[in-house]
């Protein structure tokens, strides 16, 4: 296990470059940063040169990044557009998106799988049929139209909700936002859980389980989802990646001041600092939630053993 | 002795006689397939929708005569009128005639985007599966490196920096982000594909490597990747609607459901109808494409049913 451990990470090292570097390649070789800074006013050439060569931007594109990757693992991403270190930005956009992000991922796993395990076990019933439409209209729906939606019925014209979220971040004005950034996660867990369950049930094991007399509940809760969620935790773990890009959205409709905030503020006035540090620490998360789920199906799957 | 050579011959004539039969089991996969989907109601539905959408994103003109360019301010915001069933948008303009205009867009992306993710995965992921070894580790990592980047994420990174907007732009990039996840499938499908015995005996036999790849192995690794294409289709209509909903997307004068829910959604309490017909329209797109994926992968793997 430890040394697979290891060379997972070093598979991680390659990736984690390259994408990184694409991301910067993305924003500093294709946009101006410079001109960006100035907006629509054509900047003083001599300005513009002095800023250049204080930014290093006159130096190979390979020694930027490098030089940029020095500076992340010091702490240090840059400055964003109104003075302030990006590194700050961070500490207030990351709480608001991690808290976002939970509610909306224990949405997804309690009410997705539940709904899996009640479709999977009556298999062609009504209640299956049920949800396999209820999933399949989720899914369709994109998100920002069941946010508005959302918001304007439950927050607005119903009141049951808080219909935006405010500078405090209270857990009661998160549950909106939760549900509106969990739903199609949420339909795709409902789905593969059902799949799951639907196969593993006429398995073996199960009718053993069932034959020596346990009890339904343990059969069900011990042997049948410990098996059939494995492929649920796959989809969990590259998903979280998925719901942080989608509180890009989700913040918006809600006004949350989080990761997708920042990210916008930093696209809208072309803050090239903003946006790669956003960015690359986003990959980084999604990079260590691949790991974790590799990790988790040698637990989940004793079948699976790592050497 | 003899009594050994009779049996082994007796495998090999066997085995001659199993080649035509395996041939028709390939073909019966696909043919059992189609007899699967003509019996399954979900198909024809989203068949019929896609075929309409189609139609109507070829020549909007058969469904309206009113141009979506057409616009009145002093009709802003107002409901239905005689000729103007969905009623007017912010600007004054047909909302009815938006909506149908608007499926241009959406269907060309999400068939272009689709096309080329599958070309550039099949490559990359049948490459991959094929040749093993440093091929593999290569492609797989380059594959790695783009799965990385949520194509949300990406898109709006890209898209701000270039400030395309065109529908191309838009295509190309989701295809270059979105070409991962397939390469995975086909790489998986062609590893499986590639130990059967039927390609050993192309080997065998002395077939080359293209003849090989197309003839055998193409075949019976595609029915994977078509059932995650034609699902990836409605997710990459849904992805650009939210790119253009986001402003980095399409860009006016294209005319995207995106971008009429995005000005919709900042007067939804006083004319909540600009926002429900493109909304309503975007979905059923989305929907109709997801039921023909639902449908052909219940087709094609019938291990899932």
């Amino acid at each position: 296990m430890g040394r697979y451990v290891v060379r997972r990470l070093l598979q991680m090292v390659p990736v984690f470059i390259g994408t990184t570097f694409l991301i910067f390649v993305m924003v500093y070789a294709l946009g101006d940063p410079v001109a960006a800074m100035f907006g629509d006013r054509t900047p003083d050439p001599a300005t513009a040169a002095q800023i250049r060569e204080s930014l290093h931007l006159n130096d190979p594109l390979w020694s930027q990044y490098l030089q940029y990757m020095a500076g992340i693992f010091q702490g240090d991403f840059g400055t964003a557009f109104n003075g302030r270190p990006v590194i700050e930005l961070m500490g207030d956009a990351f709480p608001n998106t991690i808290q976002l992000t939970l509610v909306a991922f224990v949405i997804e796993l309690v009410v997705g799988v539940a709904l899996g395990v009640v479709a999977g076990m009556r298999r062609g019933r009504l209640i299956d049929t049920g949800v396999l439409v209820l999933t399949l209209f989720v899914i369709s729906i994109p998100t920002f139209v069941t946010g508005y939606l959302l918001q304007y019925f439950v927050g607005v014209k119903w009141g049951a909700l808080p219909p935006s979220v405010s500078t405090e971040v209270r857990f009661e004005e998160l549950i909106l936002p939760g549900i509106v950034l969990a739903g199609v996660s949420l339909a795709y867990v409902a789905r593969l859980t059902r799949t799951s369950i639907a196969e593993n049930i006429r398995s073996d094991y199960i009718r053993t389980a069932t034959a020596k007399g346990l009890p339904r509940r343990r059969v069900i809760s011990v042997h049948l989802l410990r098996n059939s969620l494995i492929p649920v935790v796959t989809f969990l773990g590259t998903d979280i990646g998925g719901l942080m890009a989608g509180a890009i959205v989700t913040e918006r409709i809600f006004n949350l001041q989080g990761v997708g905030y920042q990210l916008y503020q930093g696209i809208l006035r072309q803050n090239a600092p903003t946006v790669v540090g956003f960015v690359t620490v986003l990959v980084v998360v999604f990079l260590a939630a691949n790991l974790l789920v590799d990790l988790l199906y040698a637990v989940l799957d004793p079948r699976i053993r790592y050497a | 002795m003899p009594e050994m050579t009779k049996t082994a011959a007796d495998e090999a004539v066997a085995a001659v006689e199993s080649v035509p039969e395996q041939a028709e089991k390939a073909r019966s996969l696909w043919g059992d397939a189609w007899r699967d989907l003509r019996r399954n109601p979900i198909f024809y539905i989203s068949a019929v929708l896609i075929l309409f959408l189609v139609v109507v994103s070829i020549w909007p003109s058969i469904m309206t005569s009113t141009s979506p360019y057409a616009c009145d301010v002093s009709k802003s915001a107002q409901g239905a009128a005689p000729g103007h069933p969905f009623g007017f948008d912010k600007q004054g303009c047909d909302v009815y005639a938006r909506t149908v205009y608007g499926a241009r867009a959406s269907v060309t992306v999400g068939i272009c985007t689709t096309l080329l993710a599958a070309v550039l995965g099949c490559v990359m992921g049948g490459l991959a599966g094929f040749f093993g070894g440093w091929w593999d580790s290569l492609l797989s990592r380059i594959g790695d490196i783009f799965f990385g980047i949520p194509i949300l994420l990406g898109g709006i990174v890209f898209l701000s920096v270039v400030k395309g907007g065109s529908i191309f732009t838009v295509v190309l990039l989701m295809a270059v982000l979105g070409w991962p996840q397939i390469a995975r499938i086909a790489r998986g499908a062609v590893i499986t594909a590639k130990q059967q015995d039927y390609v050993q005996a192309a080997r065998a036999l002395g077939a080359s490597t293209p003849r090989m790849l197309l003839r055998h192995i193409a075949p019976n690794a595609l029915a994977p990747v078509i059932v995650v294409a034609t699902i990836a289709l409605g997710t990459y209509i849904s992805l650009e609607a939210t790119l253009s909903f986001l402003g980095v997307g399409l860009k006016p004068p294209t005319v995207s459901w995106g971008i009429d829910i995005s000005q919709a959604a900042t007067q939804i309490r006083n004319a909540p109808h600009t926002l429900l017909y493109p909304a309503g329209a975007l979905s059923l797109t989305v929907l109709a494409f997801i039921m023909l994926g639902d449908a052909v992968r219940d087709a094609l793997d019938p291990k899932l049913r």
